[in-house]
């Protein structure tokens, strides 16, 4: 038995924003899989819930006419990775996506949990980063859009205002037609864990050189960081050796990776050169160009 | 016959319908719920405890602290009672405590009427404590300033060594080599995917009755009654089906507390569950080692000496102390027993959780430290790691330099060239570059191990069983022996149906040990109980045999000496198609005849006094990705010689779990103590990382079957030696591989990145 | 904080009131379901698995209220008149139960991958991913892959 103090069950957004501006201490619970494992702990900051489980417009994915790909918060990571939409147009999401957990976790952890519990080892958040993806809330003062690399304010921390829940992710075609993306997890353990370090990397090359560029990391800083310094740098480059070890030299500077007792800051930043320029070479390769 | 049949198991369809049931799938009105107040410092003292908030919370029954427990100590540790004075369990426990000696040492407990009160219960109590330092690094520990764990021991348990098979010095000076090096090996937990649970009631003013998950219940009754100050004839212990337990069920943890809180609350029912972030840091843990290993050799690679100083930290509570280390020393003498062996151990105190028995009792540490420093000495005298092996390893006849004895049988030779077959070892070295530069290096290890099968001579080895003919003809058979996942129950089906001839099916186990009914058996450890048990079992249903047979010539006439029983049939022994009677109807006759008869038993308590040594290797071919310090294992073989197996299938699946265990030990497991502030960081199934489907490769078992003598089937034993091997021939692998020699466990990314960077890798 | 739910276990209509605050395990176990455990109640070892309408989910992490309306299955439900599932006597024929504490959940587990995967070619590494949410500390998981490979061939 969990150690829940109130609980509101919302059948639509409008509701959800209703209890929880009537419940200020109310936390929202989708897939439960992070709020229930903090319950078990006791946290005190979790006793209040609204419970969006079963609010059904929040779970869809879909293209809107222009392209743009609108992924709703309440998706689990099983339909996420399973998505024809997602599989097709942006399948390093469904990489990331199928590299949470264990089967039984995906089949109900949601990407808006993922994505609004703040950790920086969440594994949608470098795909969704270099996707250049925008967050979408509603409010009690209605919608808000911001890029998700602003909606990430620090360890655990996000731009989410009282009252409002995270309606979708939205992803502009522009940021993903003609472009290849490659999510690499490195953990200690084949399942079951969490990312030590986490890599994507998406790439457009064009004539053998680099038209676009993104890298982003997790679990190298305070949030999930993109690397713009990095990126900047490389564009226009050709694309060869010689811009993977451009990368690779350069990524650490965009990085903060720290000491904790479960990795040295020495070795996170050994796996970070190292998956800079493996992710982003396999990324190249999807978009047609094979470095040997 | 039965034995040497893949049969199913006895349980396989209680376990895979869900029918079987565990400790906490029983419950009684109004059972109550029982928590522990866990210290939040490593190592001080609690100055004060104010618990009256949380008594006065509605719906709790009690709470109690150190003040309110009896003050016998006892010892925890799951031994037979020695009558040897000088080989006592230290008796260091109580069953709450206000010194505390571990981060989460229990200094109060609380019983309320469910989980959430009594959590809420215990946030109510308040503590104030005096901290020491926290003692975790041997250092500081051994330091002279050092605080006393336990008061007069200076944080030493024991000490000994020996020197087996010649004069160390001298053999020393004959050696044209003598090469050295220090391994150490981590904190380890078990992970049984079942936690700790008891529960106890009362049955009148006296007796108490406890159902735990244990694999010691004759055991627990003693230890129970110790620790209360009471007879033992008073106190029941029942095991029902348990969840596993690798050695951390072979110690008294929850029963002593249940059956204190029962009696003192006027006997309702009391359930203590640990869950698993306090099972991982309260029951026991593997003893790191830190050990010191010298070889001495001549320069065509015979072994002439095997010196080591080992050093084991068995944490807060002594439990198995000592027993470890010692146990891991002499077993491994017998890998190469034509050298000269000398031993120092020690084993001390540290503010980590308490070490206890874990699979393999010592053996995986010793081994570890042994075989990653014969690999350096094949490597120095440039001979084959197998070749090397070959040359040194046992042989049957050679004499233990400890005992004395010729070892009866042995296939450790024949394992090595099994393995060496099985993983391709000559074609790959002939094929594969003489050196790697690339990223992507593939390296082949071997290690060998030795075991025993149970204690004796160090402990007694006492087994019973009793059969029971039933009027259908089938038989029940009672043994203090205890199934705890590993298959004794099936083991001990086929041997009575083998022995008393009647079929498999034939055999019903009675699974759940009873001290009330069941015969006296210490139970499951030190890979004893096929062994010894088996001996009982034997003896008992051959007995059983007799008298079914004694009366069936009562009946039939026909003189005792022609007729046995085959296929559940009294028949002619010359011709056994020609069946006299079934064995039901000699049952029914015995049962309801009117002037004679009577009911069918057979019951044997028997002392086995012999040890018969197991044997085996692994074979391990992996990848070493250099950047990202990753080892993946391509292929690995454990081979064994465990005598005769007595069912293939079982052995397998024992040799197999043994193996992910070991694969778990070398990469991926350790449970982490900060040393400044003796913090556990990672006591749960998250952090601590047990190996995950995705993690453990396809499996290789094989063996080479020897027949023990000393066994009525001539087996010997598998449960435990299977966890022994791996984690050196891995390590040997990754030196192969990569030319590093990793001299630590776990081998994990983090850790092999040092070892990288210092070698000039990365 | 009671609320009633209305579901089917095992092909039985179900209806009862339970207290907002237990986790499905816990209202499982409570009406007598006992093959769902404990191991670490906090999703990390799949003992608790079930299937939720064919989903395997680890009912330790899942409010009992969201049960509400669906069909599920533990392992006591999926022998038939007497008569193991497939699954279930491919884990016998494979010798991969030593304890049992984790078998129901891994039963559950490999009967969904079974299902979801019936006449397809399935690689050991698909299996080992399909359960690699279920720790066994027994087996060391090598028959457990075997006894899956057995029933996908069998499907075919």
């Amino acid at each position: 038995m969990f150690d829940i103090d109130s609980y509101h069950k919302a059948d639509t957004v409008d509701e959800a924003i209703a209890l929880l501006s009537q419940n200020p201490d109310a936390v929202p619970i989708a897939g439960g899989t992070d709020v229930l494992v903090r319950l078990h702990g006791h946290n005190p900051d979790y006793r209040h819930l609204v419970d969006i489980h079963d609010v059904a417009e929040l779970k869809n994915i879909t293209m809107e006419p222009d392209g743009t790909i609108v992924i709703c918060s309440g998706v689990n990571f099983t339909d996420l990775a399973q998505s024809p939409i997602v599989s097709t147009n942006i399948p390093v999401l469904a990489e990331g996506a199928s590299s949470i957990g264990g089967p039984q976790v995906r089949n109900v952890a949601t990407i808006g949990g993922n994505i609004s519990n703040g950790a920086p080892s969440a594994d949608a958040a470098p795909p969704l980063l270099v996707l250049n993806a925008q967050v979408e809330l509603k409010g009690p003062e209605g919608f808000r859009r911001l890029p998700l690399h602003e909606f990430y304010q620090g360890p655990g921390l996000v731009d989410r205002k009282s009252g409002e829940i995270m309606t979708c992710l939205r992803i502009d075609s522009s940021d993903y037609k003609g472009w290849s993306g490659h999510y690499y997890k490195y953990a200690m353990r084949g399942a079951m864990d969490i990312a030590t370090i986490g890599c994507a990397a998406a790439c457009k090359i064009d004539g053998g050189k680099v038209a676009g560029i993104r890298l982003a990391f997790g679990v190298a800083g305070p949030t999930p960081l993109r690397c713009w310094r990095t990126e900047e740098k490389a564009q226009g480059s050709v694309a060869d050796q010689t811009l993977l070890d451009l990368v690779s030299d350069s990524v650490l500077g965009d990085l903060r990776p720290r000491d904790s007792w479960r990795a040295s800051k020495d070795f996170r930043e050994q796996i970070i050169t190292t998956l800079s320029e493996r992710v982003l070479k396999e990324a190249i390769n999807r978009n047609g160009v094979s470095i040997p | 016959m039965a034995v040497g049949k893949s049969v199913q198991r006895v349980d396989g369809v209680a376990k895979v319908t869900g029918k079987a049931r565990y400790a906490d799938d029983f419950t009684m009105p109004g059972m109550r719920v029982a928590k522990y107040l866990r210290s939040t410092i490593a190592h001080g003292r609690v100055l004060t405890i104010d618990t009256s908030k949380a008594r006065a919370l509605p719906g709790v029954d009690g709470v109690f602290t150190y003040q309110d427990i009896p003050k016998n100590k006892f010892a925890t540790a799951g031994h037979p009672f020695s009558t040897d004075p000088g080989h006592v369990d230290v008796a260091d426990r109580l069953l709450l405590t206000d010194y505390v000696r571990y981060m989460g040492d229990e200094i109060a407990i609380v019983v309320a009427d469910s989980d959430i009160t009594a959590s809420k219960a215990l946030s109510l109590i308040d503590v104030e404590y005096e901290s020491f330092q926290p003692l975790v690094n041997i250092e500081d520990i051994l330091g002279d300033d050092a605080p006393e764990i336990h008061k007069g021991t200076g944080n030493v348990v024991k000490t000994h060594s020996f020197v087996a098979g010649g004069n160390l010095e001298e053999v020393k000076e004959d050696c044209d080599h003598l090469i050295e090096g220090r391994y150490k090996t981590q904190i380890m937990q078990h992970c049984h995917l079942e936690n700790h649970t008891a529960y106890a009631y009362m049955d009148d003013h006296q007796r108490i009755v406890i159902v735990s998950s244990t694999q010691i219940p004759h055991i627990a009754r003693r230890i129970v009654a110790e620790a209360l100050g009471m007879d033992a004839g008073l106190i029941r212990v029942v095991k029902p089906y348990i969840g596993g337990g690798f050695g951390n069920k072979q110690d008294v943890i929850l029963e002593p507390m249940v059956a204190f809180l029962t009696k003192n609350l006027d006997g309702i029912p009391v359930r203590l569950k640990l869950d698993r972030e306090g099972g991982m840091i309260g029951t026991r843990v593997r003893h790191p080692f830190d050990v010191k290993v010298q070889v001495g050799l001549d320069k065509d690679g015979t072994i002439k000496l095997i010196n080591f100083d080992a050093l084991s930290n068995t944490g807060a509570y002594a439990s198995h102390g000592h027993s470890i280390v010692s146990a891991g020393a002499a077993k491994t003498h017998y890998m190469y027993p034509r050298a000269v062996y000398s031993c120092n151990a020690k084993t001390i105190y540290g503010n980590i959780p308490s070490a206890g028995a874990m699979r393999a009792y010592g053996s995986p540490q010793m081994t570890f430290a042994i075989e990653a420093i014969m690999e350096e000495a094949a490597r120095l005298l440039g001979m084959d790691s197998v070749e090397f092996r070959l040359k040194n390893g046992a042989r049957p006849g050679d004499k233990s330099q400890i005992t004395k004895k010729p070892i009866m049988t042995c296939g450790l030779l024949d394992t090595i060239r099994k393995g060496r077959e099985l993983i391709n070892w000559k074609r790959k070295r002939k094929e594969w570059p003489k050196v790697q530069t690339g990223q992507l290096r593939r390296g082949l290890g071997i290690a060998i191990f030795s075991y025993g099968s149970g204690t004796y001579p160090v402990c007694v080895e006492p087994a019973s069983a009793r059969l029971i003919l039933n009027q259908d003809g089938s038989v029940h058979l009672q043994v203090g022996a205890t199934e705890i996942g590993q298959g004794s129950d099936t083991t001990f089906a086929q041997m009575t149906a083998e022995t008393v001839g009647i079929s498999f099916d034939k055999v019903h186990v009675v699974s759940a040990q009873d001290t009330d009914v069941t015969p006296f058996d210490t139970g499951a450890y030190a890979s004893r109980q096929t062994y010894v048990t088996g001996q009982a079992v034997m003896r008992t249903a051959e007995r059983l045999k007799t008298k079914i047979l004694d009366y069936a010539s009562i009946i039939t006439g026909l003189d005792v000496e022609l007729i046995t029983i085959a296929d559940n049939n009294i028949v002619i022994a010359e011709t056994p198609e020609i069946a006299a009677m079934s064995v039901r109807d000699v049952a029914v006759d015995a049962y309801y005849d009117k002037n004679r008869g009577g009911q069918i038993t057979a019951e044997v308590s028997y002392k086995a006094r012999n040890n018969a040594h197991v044997f085996g290797c692994t074979f391990v071919d992996l990848s070493v990705d250099i950047p990202l310090c990753k080892v993946t294992i391509n292929e690995i073989y454990n081979v064994h010689d465990c005598g005769v197996v007595i069912n293939p299938l079982g052995a397998e699946g024992q040799v197999h779990g043994g193996m992910a265990m070991g694969i778990g030990a070398a990469l991926f497991e350790e449970l982490m103590v900060d040393p400044d502030s003796g913090k556990i960081y990672n006591n749960n199934l998250l952090d601590y990382k047990v190996p995950t489907i995705m993690d453990i490769p396809d499996l290789g078992a094989a063996f080479v079957e020897t027949y023990e003598p000393s066994h009525p089937y001539g087996a010997k034993s598998v449960g435990e030696a299977p966890v022994i091997s791996p984690a050196p021939a891995i390590r040997n692998a990754i030196l192969d591989a990569t030319g590093v020699a990793v001299n630590e466990l776990p081998m994990t990314p983090k850790s092999i990145f040092k070892y990288f960077k210092k070698a000039g890798l990365l | 904080m009671n609320r009633n739910i209305s579901c089917t276990v095992n092909s039985k209509l179900m209806t009862w009131q339970i207290d907002i605050r237990m986790s499905l395990a816990d209202v499982l176990r409570e009406h007598g379901y006992t093959s769902v455990k404990e191991g670490c109640g906090v999703g990390e070892c799949g003992a608790c698995a079930v299937l939720i309408d064919d989903v395997t989910v680890d009912s330790c992490l899942y409010l009992a209220v969201w049960a509400d309306g669906c069909n599920i299955r533990t392992t006591e439900g999926e022998s038939k008149e007497g008569k193991l599932s497939p699954v279930q006597q491919a884990y016998l024929d494979t010798g991969s139960v030593q304890c049992g504490f984790c078998t129901p959940g891994l039963i559950m587990a490999s009967t969904s991958f079974v299902e979801q995967h019936k006449g397809e070619k399935v690689s050991r590494e698909q299996i080992r991913k399909g359960l690699a949410g279920n720790l066994c500390r027994c087996t060391g998981y090598d028959g457990i892959v075997r006894a899956v490979e057995q029933c996908i061939d069998t499907e075919k």
